[in-house]
């Protein structure tokens, strides 16, 4: 079902997911694309009494154009997929089997990922440098990204991994990026000057209200970590904002789960702070922890991303320049054909390096043997496993019938495992609220095209209505 | 455009030719951190 109709805040939306097209349509339109596209004159007649003859007639001529346009109803563009040859992109060291949090909800085990704490010797990561050059072939855009545990345990690790890899960069023909998630509390002034000189992108967690953050983000003596993690990540943020070179981008990333299911007042409150730049984001569970979001919460969380979405715009329309990840949609450009129908590319274009070298598919799989790819000293030696996941694309899921595929691109591998012990049945509550985002990010695609029409018509009449931001909202938009 | 039907985006971002250049400036296994919507994402060959 690619063509996908859906109301949102009451404008009715017709998205095609083969053509990635957005109609807003009227209510006869909306009857009229209510099924396939060989029942529409059965549709037309049955609509006749409802809405006056000539309207119909005009709406299905539209549809027909549309149609004729390749804009609705469009076949799929991309059958007998076949992925290109594995070549990694990118590595995540996991540089520190630690953490200084004991977060209720880590699906790493409180950041030792079942084996007890470890930290990366720079040596391996060094060695994983070299391998990353050597896997990445002909590619010249690399990046590793440094995760845990806790990245800044091991900082020395970081540090010389950094080093080592600006220093064989230009020789190599790459270039590095680098990522760092962190829970913020080791974040000094000296540590921001690091990574902000060196263009890292930088994820920080901040779940959002004092106590929504408190319920589980606690030190390894229960403490809540609120106040700690608030100031260094708003100190983080002040540098960032005045920092005159080249720098990375940033979000505070939350996570929220079925205790504050009214996480619009989180995003709220970051916005309230000072940040500019967030992810919220639901905790993935096995299903039996009571913080887990389940198939009965998706109503309200549903209903809560659009009132998200509608907060969103009316920030945008008042002139906030705040952005929140999963609203963003490049409909007009967006990735290529694999990222569109493989994702994060796991298992093949991305791997993960624990601290003892080992490589895995992600970071998620980290610590689990079934899934342990090989090492940065031999190169994945289970190409089985490779195998496995460079065909888990969209093709081979139940993804293939979904209106929303090339633009989620199948899922999380690791929350389908974790939830349903395969790769490639996905996670069903991951799909909806996926579903649901997505659909906010058209609806705010939409009303970014009306007011923007709103504005230019203004224009030239001369007025002086200003409804626009210092920035656009994060869709491009192609015709409207 | 349309009386009944207004049409917001066209989809220009298929790239049905392009077989993946790699090259993208952020790659979702960074994005997957804050969780990755591949629709985000976009490519450099465009420039964009």
């Amino acid at each position: 079902m690619p063509l996908h109709r859906f109301t949102c805040n009451g404008k009715h939306l017709i998205f095609d997911g083969h053509a990635l097209a957005l109609h807003e349509v009227d209510e006869v339109a909306w009857e009229l694309l209510a099924g396939p596209a060989e029942d529409i004159e059965g549709r037309a007649r049955a609509l006749a009494g409802r809405f006056p003859r000539e309207a119909i007639d005009e709406a299905v001529a539209e549809i027909r154009t549309l149609a004729h346009q390749g804009l609705l109803f469009a076949p799929d563009p991309y059958g007998g997929y076949e992925p290109p040859p594995p070549l990694v992109k990118a590595l995540c060291l996991n540089v520190a089997h630690a953490c200084n949090l004991s977060c209720g909800y880590c699906f790493a085990g409180g950041g030792e990922y079942g084996a007890g704490p470890a930290v990366m010797p720079p040596e391996i990561a060094r060695r994983a440098v070299d391998f990353l050059i050597a896997a990445s072939g002909p590619r010249k855009r690399v990046e590793i990204d440094f995760f845990g545990g806790e990245p800044l345990l091991a900082l020395d690790t970081v540090r010389a991994a950094v080093a080592y890899a600006r220093e064989r960069e230009a020789a190599a023909g790459k270039e590095f990026g680098f990522t760092l998630t962190t829970n913020a509390l080791l974040l000094t002034d000296e540590v921001i000057d690091y990574l902000l000189r060196h263009g890292f992108n930088v994820v920080l967690s901040l779940d959002g209200r004092p106590e929504v953050h408190n319920r589980f983000r606690r030190t390894r003596g229960g403490q809540g970590s609120y106040a700690a993690v608030r100031e260094r990540i708003l100190r983080f943020i002040e540098r960032w904002e005045n920092w005159d070179g080249p720098r990375g981008y940033y979000y505070v990333r939350g996570t929220f789960t079925r205790y504050n299911q009214d996480f619009a007042e989180d995003f709220l409150h970051l916005v309230d702070l000072g940040v500019r730049f967030i992810s919220l984001e639901p905790a993935v569970g096995r299903g039996d922890e009571e913080w887990t979001i389940r198939e009965e919460d998706l109503p309200r969380l549903e209903a809560e991303y659009e009132r998200l979405a509608r907060l969103y715009l009316a920030l945008r329309v008042g002139g906030r320049d705040v952005h929140f990840f999963h609203f963003r949609l490049d409909l007009d450009g967006g990735p290529c054909l694999p990222r569109r129908l493989t994702g994060c590319g796991a298992g093949c274009g991305y791997l993960a390096v624990a601290p003892d070298g080992s490589l895995y598919p992600c970071h998620q799989f980290d610590g689990r043997d079934a899934f342990r790819l090989g090492d940065v000293w031999s190169g994945a030696t289970e190409p089985r496993l490779v195998e496995d996941f460079r065909q888990a694309h969209i093709y081979r899921k139940p993804c293939r019938d979904c209106w929303a595929k090339f633009l989620c691109s199948g899922g999380c591998h690791a929350a389908a495992f974790i939830a349903n012990g395969n790769v490639l049945t996905p996670y069903v509550v991951g799909c909806r609220l996926m579903q649901k985002r997505l659909e906010c990010a058209l609806y705010l695609a939409s009303a970014e095209c009306v007011r923007r029409s709103k504005k230019e018509k203004t224009e030239d009449k001369g007025g002086t209505w200003e409804v626009h931001g210092p920035g656009r909202l994060d869709m491009t938009i192609s015709l409207c | 455009m349309g009386k009944h039907i207004k049409v917001i985006a066209v989809g220009g971002g298929k790239k049905a030719g392009q077989t993946g250049c790699g090259e993208c400036p952020t790659s979702c296994q960074s994005a997957c951190k804050t969780s990755c919507t591949v629709g985000n994402q976009s490519c450099v060959r465009d420039g964009k």
